[in-house]
């Protein structure tokens, strides 16, 4: 099978780790857009840049994983979208982020930009934004008896804001469609020009639920930038981390999708796991949801043997409590009945979309970037990744079930193996160009950044969800309108993570 | 049947709740200088709360909801969330308010009766924190609607958030 850098053949960019970075004609850009929509390659990431578009693109030989650039002069470039509808969404967020023309696109509109900046083209020109404000049109929907809901911003609950239109015919959902950004902040604006320091406590705030997953992505791609190493200590205790951030987000999932089902007994048992989670962690590393606790070069603080002692404890109550609660759920036919069948993501599109974490898995797609990567220390590590075919709401939440207890064992191996040694290196002012990947609790993280003499100069963070968000469409499809919260809660696709 | 099992045992094995923390003098005194005490003494021991998320993380919003835990038990405080901004006295935002949440902000500010509060969650709600001078933010909380209390912490933690919460409570029956 060619590997990506045989088609995608190009300048290479010196200074760029681990995986290669060539400068590519429009011709060899459309090529790779061909090769995705053909089903050869998987979109991993499409971002701009001062007067240029980057593409990451996994090939289907392990580890093949390649970053294009196109210059844009002109302000244009082919777009992607065109051919391979996962690109649609970055594409319209490159052009209101940047100005840059994707010449070809299918859809037009703005995103992340409602019209409420006092700028156009907040990353590129930065022109001062129109005074009227153009309505946003919603995809027409034709036929008899059909009404709209509006969703949202605001939501009803405890939750991050979006609007959700539905039209619907009767109780049965004829379309969804999302309309996101409420909560952009404009983080890679913040992060270029700034230390990486800062740029790192900004990556960790992206989605505050995966700070832990976002912080490793972050360092993963500032070391391969600087082509520097975390100590082994260290990295077992990112991974640590991370198993822990996996178990609480986990937890609280499973329990809020029972709620959504009005199966509040597992929504409160849950509830205690999550809690017992946390704790463990800010008795460990001395925040509970171990914010800037991981940083480039290492991790900020040490595991002391009362850490240790949190973490044994804290198993030892959760393997005792969850089973249980595994036998509850599928022992709960009222429950089945809501999950089962519901909001289903087609193999095909959890393929297409390169779907990560347990909306890929859920759906047929083998990929978790702690195997498929394999990066320290997750190379030594003893792990199972489960997979389903279901693509109902109950197989994502058998995905998350048997997640907990691949974490449990994680855990376990990692206290067992847990290294002595310095617990970080020196980052020092280099400069150079890095792509970082972390598998956080809903799929992989990607970072991308250039540092020019210690100071970051663009950084690129792509939430796992800009690749599942657009499955959620087509999942409620054909569903009731009740069913929504469920199916939107078994795919908890981050709002922040994804606004910027 | 296994879910009669779990509710009954959950009953023999005893609470997990913890005791209430302590007062929060800072929150008290910032309280009683931004809040009118006859409007505190109508409300009597109950406050319905509104989340309103203008444009955080989502960290505050996963230790709010740590809040109606079995450890935590907001309710047994007569404190509890509503789905409806007319339901409330209180609107909890988080985040700072980034530009295109601010219009869905100060319609939910408006939508809600008088009289209310408004509780500004994190580091971020106060002045905008690590996103200040971001061209998608427009401030801190109090950029956008009057603020009676801010509960720091990036996070907070739910024991911070229910001192916080706890200090409104205490303010409006020490009148």
């Amino acid at each position: 099978m060619a590997r990506l850098t045989d088609i995608a053949r190009g300048e290479p960019v010196a200074g760029h780790r681990p995986w290669p970075r060539v400068r590519v004609t429009p011709q060899t850009w459309r090529t790779l857009a061909n090769e995705m929509a053909e089903g050869r390659a998987t979109l991993l990431g499409l971002w701009g840049d001062a007067g240029a578009v980057h593409m990451a693109v996994m090939g289907e030989e392990p580890r093949d994983i390649i970053v294009a650039s196109l210059e844009c002069p002109g302000g244009t470039f082919p777009s992607v979208g065109a051919l391979h509808p996962p690109a649609i969404r970055f594409e319209r967020a490159i052009r209101s982020l940047f100005g840059l023309e994707p010449i070809g696109a299918p859809d037009g509109r703005p995103w992340l930009d409602l019209g409420f900046w006092n700028v156009e083209h907040p990353l590129g020109a930065r022109t001062p934004a129109a005074a009227a404000r153009l309505a946003y049109e919603f995809l027409p929907v034709e036929g008899e008896g059909l009404h709209q809901i509006p969703v949202g911003p605001v939501h009803a609950g405890i939750i991050e804001p979006g609007h959700f239109r539905f039209t619907a015919n009767g109780e049965t959902v004829a379309r969804l469609e999302e309309r996101l950004g409420y909560v952009h902040k404009g983080i890679e604006s913040l992060m270029a020009g700034t230390t990486i320091a800062r740029a790192a406590e900004l990556a960790g705030r992206t989605s505050g639920d995966s700070t832990v997953a976002y912080s490793i992505a972050f360092a993963h791609a500032v070391e391969a930038a600087l082509d520097i190493a975390p100590p082994p200590r260290a990295q077992y205790l990112r991974a640590l981390m991370a198993e822990l951030e996996r178990l609480a987000n986990h937890f609280g999932d499973i329990g809020a999708i029972c709620n959504d089902a009005s199966f509040s007994l597992m929504h409160a048992h849950c509830g205690i796991l999550r809690e017992f989670v946390l704790r463990a962690a800010a008795t460990a590393f001395g925040h509970r949801l171990m914010m800037d606790c991981v940083v480039p070069g290492g991790v900020a603080a040490e595991l002391h043997a009362e850490g240790i002692a949190a973490m044994t404890q804290m198993l030892t109550q959760l393997r005792q409590r969850f089973p249980r609660l595994v036998e509850l759920y599928d022992n709960t036919a009222s429950l089945m009945d809501r999950t089962a069948a519901t909001g289903i993501v087609s193999a095909a599109l959890a393929r297409q979309f390169g779907a990560g974490g347990y909306v890929g898995r859920g759906s047929g797609r083998d990929f978790d970037a702690r195997r498929n990567l394999a990066y320290a220390p997750y190379d030594r590590l003893d792990f199972t990744v489960p997979v389903l075919e279901a693509g109902d709401v109950n197989a994502r939440v058998w995905i998350r079930i048997r997640e907990v207890e691949q974490s449990f064992a994680l855990i376990e191996q990692i206290i067992a193996q847990l290294p002595d040694g310095p617990i970080a290196v020196a980052v020092g002012g280099g400069s150079g160009e890095g792509l970082g990947l972390a598998e956080g609790f809903r799929g992989d993280v990607l970072a991308w950044l250039r540092l020019d003499a210690g100071r970051v100069v663009r950084c690129h963070l792509r939430d796992p969800s800009w690749l599942q968000w657009p499955l959620l469409e087509a999942a409620i499809e054909g569903n009731i309108v009740a069913d929504f919260p469920l199916c939107n809660k078994s795919f908890n696709c981050s709002y922040s993570g994804h606004d910027l | 049947m296994l879910m009669r099992r779990t509710l009954l045992e959950s009953l023999t094995h005893g609470p997990l709740t913890e005791a209430p923390p302590a007062r929060d003098d800072a929150a008290l005194a910032e309280l009683a200088a931004s809040v009118e005490r006859a409007a505190r003494r109508r409300l009597g021991r109950s406050l319905a709360i509104r989340e309103v998320d203008a444009g955080s993380c989502n960290g505050c919003e996963v230790e709010i909801h740590a809040l109606n835990n079995a450890f935590y038990d907001l309710e047994r405080f007569g404190l509890r969330f509503v789905a409806s901004p007319r339901h409330a006295d209180v609107l909890l935002v988080t985040g700072p308010v980034t530009r295109n949440m601010r219009e869905a902000l100060l319609r939910t500010y408006n939508a809600t009766p008088d009289p209310k509060w408004v509780v500004a969650v994190g580091t971020c709600a106060k002045d905008g924190g690590l996103f200040a001078g971001s061209y998608a933010v427009a401030g801190g909380v109090g950029a956008v609607v009057p603020v009676d209390l801010h509960i720091a912490g990036c996070p907070p933690t739910p024991t911070q958030l229910l001192q916080g919460l706890l200090g409104l409570l205490e303010g409006g029956s020490a009148a």
